[in-house]
């Protein structure tokens, strides 16, 4: 396969993800925000600031917009153009990465996305995303999973689609890990103590924002803790958005590209994947806590962005060359 | 017609009481979303002058008749949202942002005869092998120069000659392996040579395209009507690529070279691609090392043996052509002068789709070939002849006048609809250049209907048929229809506004007999002046 496609393949599909992400993650909070009991500026700055403060995205947005509200965070997140991870860019950018690969990826795959980025770019899709938001983010959220879904049943599962699955799974270990990241964040409000009503409603929409809130209340019936929350998004075995299935995900997709043995591993990448992942696959929730939540997650952040770039340098390394010599 | 007499058009007409409308009799007159249709003293595909259906449109008038103008709307945005949302689209570059159109489709389906399409094809063939023919002479003995049939500056003057390649040999001495020739029917419906497209034509995409989008229209239509298929060609063009592989190597690596995602034709080089099932490439996804060419793959390097590029010779290898180029591949020619890699269509076939060289083709054909030309030429005016010169200085006004390296419409004087200043602009440019001109009659294309702006109405039409030379010459049937949006435009680019049709070639045995228009040999009875 072309390292150009490959590379192509790999970003397509993360921007997707990306997409996905912010729109559960804007979804929930909105919805979370229609729960503030008498919201003042505050609040609502206080409501918004940690969702910016996970994405990294703080500084580009105080150069765009005076104040933190949920109209400036929504629509910096969803159609600011100059936004890189917003999703309409996410979008834009998975489906010019889809352009280059056309001839790769299926028709249906192709199609369907396009008439996604067609619709965003639409003042139809700017109608519903005043008018009924909550829709309008369950467009997006549908628009990626009816992706997932049509690649996987009309893509070969070769070189191209493991190359889309690494990308998936990494940037939805990245996703997972930046949610948790958001409580870590927020700062509880005066008066309200670890494990009051407030807390538990942002732990809840933790949950939430990875879909996992159903999953997770039918192992833990009716108990929502910090410690349980964490436990379950990171470690959980079997839920398609926690840390350690997603990175499972992406060490074996990196090893089908390798396609080498279980035992050696003869490629950079698939050394690093493989160390990150035994590293969760033995980890407890009190090994954890114990180098503290937020450290661990920052930790595994920049464990993820040491091996996506391993693996462009190991496959795409002619990419690099020439834009170097550009 | 004197007052009070039935106009022809209406004598065989009938009105049917339980449909409330006239219908025609057999042979079938303009009826339905037709009934005002007119032919427009231009020769018309469907109608004869006297409204009357040709027999081969018989079928397809009945049909399009009983439909509602709604009908033809709704189905219309069906193919239009189709388009979109698959993407076949060009962009438009307005402001910073690219905006991405579809080409415009009309509905109303170009139908060629059997017999018709028999004559084109022949002509076709023999008009290829003998532009094949002109390339390996051109850039060997150049026989046809020394024998004075073409002249010395017409060959080695051509702005896209390669000199460098003199003596140099391709694979199967095939220079032209794809050829997009535009036809052109004139008032009494004799098919004419426009121009010989020899380097990188395109739109053979929107050929194909625009057959699925029929079928998805109007599935009824094509069961009925016996029309020939079409979508055999990508994998007649990779017969072609392979055919041309190094060392005849039985499982060569062949590959699409693109300029990219911004070139405008990107959407063809990736459905090209896609059909054939091999890789489309940029130059930077290839290396030269030791005069091979490699892809840059994930498993490292890997070499191709043929490309079909879809970049201008002048952008292939900034080492040889221009060294500004960041599309081509450094090493790319060397590779190819070693005999390692083939290209399709081949370096140097500029000179034989220059507007100059196209005056010689039927002398061409005579001199290869010793056979008259099956289908000839639109008459020319070559400004370095100093007759025709002559001529078209004084008769500017009434002439295209055409730079000879130019394409896509562009670098083209249409005479009677210039100003004064345009007019001599031209003229002082082709005193300046005689080598670089041509000029044509205004011709009047055929006219076809098509659906514009709610209503059926005639519009200037030309056909580009692909033509494949690989181990034998083949043509899918039909090609590409572009069709004039605008009312009474005669410019049918893509480029400046034109759109296309489905164009079908239908089966003999489904075929009503049909009166052959005359096909006349000679230029001077088969062009008018306007």
């Amino acid at each position: 396969m072309l390292s150009r496609v490959a590379d192509s393949c790999y970003w397509l599909s993360r921007y997707i993800e990306r997409a996905e992400t912010n729109a559960r993650l804007l979804n929930v909070n909105m919805n979370l925000m229609l729960d503030l009991e008498d919201a003042d500026k505050d609040s609502v700055r206080q409501h918004w600031q940690p969702v910016l403060a996970s994405l990294e995205d703080q500084e580009l947005f105080s150069t765009l917009y005076d104040h933190i509200d949920a109209e400036s965070v929504m629509e910096f997140m969803t159609f600011e153009k100059k936004n890189p991870n917003s999703i309409i860019s996410s979008i834009s950018a998975a489906r010019e990465n889809a352009r280059t690969v056309r001839e790769q990826i299926s028709s249906e795959m192709w199609e369907h996305l396009n008439k996604l980025y067609l619709y965003l770019r639409t003042e139809h899709a700017r109608s519903d995303y005043r008018q009924t938001p909550h829709d309008f983010y369950r467009s997006i959220i549908d628009g990626s999973h009816l992706f997932q879904g049509i690649t996987d049943a009309t893509m070969t599962h070769g070189e191209g689609w493991d190359f889309l699955q690494a990308g998936k799974y990494l940037e939805r270990a990245d996703s997972t890990s930046r949610v948790l990241d958001v409580k870590y964040h927020i700062l509880l409000p005066r008066g309200e103590s670890v494990g009051g009503n407030v807390d538990l409603t942002q732990w809840m929409a933790v949950l939430k924002s990875c879909s996992a809130l159903e999953a997770y209340l039918k192992i833990r019936i009716g108990h929502v803790t910090a410690w349980d929350v964490a436990e379950f998004l990171i470690l959980h075995p079997t839920f398609p958005r926690s840390i350690r299935f997603s990175v499972d995900h992406m060490d074996r997709a990196i090893r089908r590209i390798a396609g080498s043995s279980a035992s050696g591993f003869p490629c950079e990448a698939e050394r690093l994947s493989g160390l990150l992942r035994a590293s969760v696959d033995y980890a407890t929730i009190e090994s954890v806590f114990e180098v503290g939540l937020h450290q661990y997650l920052d930790r595994t952040q920049l464990r993820l962005i040491e091996i996506a770039a391993t693996l462009s340098k190991t496959y795409c390394e002619w990419l690099d060359e020439t834009a170097s010599a550009a | 017609m004197s007052a009070g007499e039935v106009p022809a058009f209406l004598r065989n007409w009938q009105f049917d009481l339980a449909l409330g409308r006239a219908v025609g009799t057999f042979p079938a007159y303009m009826q339905g979303m037709f009934t005002d249709y007119e032919v427009g003293g231009f020769f018309d595909e469907m109608f004869d002058s006297a409204g009357k259906v040709r027999p081969h449109y018989a079928k397809l008038l009945e049909r399009f008749s009983d439909m509602e103008p709604a009908e033809l709307e709704r189905k219309n945005a069906l193919a239009a949202s189709s388009y979109l949302s698959q993407g076949i689209t060009f962009t438009v570059y307005s402001g910073d942002e690219g905006t991405e159109r579809i080409f415009p489709f009309d509905l109303i389906p170009r139908i060629v005869a059997a017999k018709e399409w028999e004559h084109v094809e022949r002509g076709l063939v023999q008009r290829l092998t003998a532009l094949n023919m002109f390339l390996h002479d051109v850039y060997h003995d150049q026989r046809i120069v020394k024998e004075g049939i073409v002249p010395d500056y017409i060959v080695n003057g051509a702005k896209h000659f390669r000199p460098e390649f003199m003596g140099f040999d391709v694979p199967k001495d095939i220079y032209i392996h794809v050829c997009g020739t535009d036809l052109i029917r004139d008032d009494k419906g004799n098919y004419l040579v426009l121009e010989d497209n020899g380097r990188c034509p395109s739109g053979v995409s929107y050929l194909l395209e625009n057959r699925q989008a029929m079928k998805r229209v109007f599935p009824g239509l094509f069961a009925k009507h016996g029309v020939r298929p079409v979508d055999r060609y990508p994998q007649e063009l990779l017969a072609v690529l392979r055919h041309i592989a190094p060392n005849d190597n039985p499982d060569p690596t062949v590959a699409v070279l693109t300029p990219g995602i911004y070139n405008s034709a990107y959407f063809e080089h990736s459905f090209l691609a896609r059909e054939m099932g091999i890789e489309i490439v940029t130059g930077a996804d290839l290396v030269v090392q030791n005069q091979r060419v490699y892809m840059k793959t994930t498993k490292g390097l890997k070499q191709v043996d043929v490309i079909y590029r879809r970049i201008d010779d002048d952008f292939l290898d900034p080492l040889v052509f221009r060294k500004d180029s960041v599309l081509g591949v450094p090493g790319l020619v060397e590779a190819y002068r070693a005999g390692n890699v083939a290209l399709a269509n081949s370096i140097g076939t500029g000179v034989a789709d220059d507007k100059a060289t196209y005056y010689y083709v039927p002398a061409m054909i005579k001199f290869y070939l010793g056979e008259e030309p099956i289908l000839p030429n639109v008459q020319t005016f070559l400004s370095a002849v100093e007759s025709d010169r002559k001529y078209i200085l004084e008769n500017m006004e009434n002439l295209v006048v055409k730079s000879a390296n130019e394409s896509g419409g562009y670098g083209m004087l249409i005479g009677p609809h210039a100003t004064k200043e345009q007019v001599e602009k031209f003229r002082q440019a082709v005193i300046a250049d005689p080598r670089g001109y041509v000029a044509q009659p205004v011709i009047s294309l055929s006219r076809s209907p098509s659906f514009c702006e709610g209503n059926i109405e005639g519009r200037h039409i030309d056909l580009r048929p692909y033509v494949l030379c690989g181990e034998k010459i083949s043509i899918v049937p039909g090609g590409l229809t572009r069709v004039a949006m605008k009312k009474g435009s005669l410019v049918v680019n893509s480029s400046q506004g034109g759109g296309s049709k489905d164009t079908w070639v239908l089966d003999e045995e489904d075929e009503p007999s049909v009166a052959e228009p005359s096909q006349s040999q000679t230029q001077s009875s088969s062009s008018t002046l306007a």
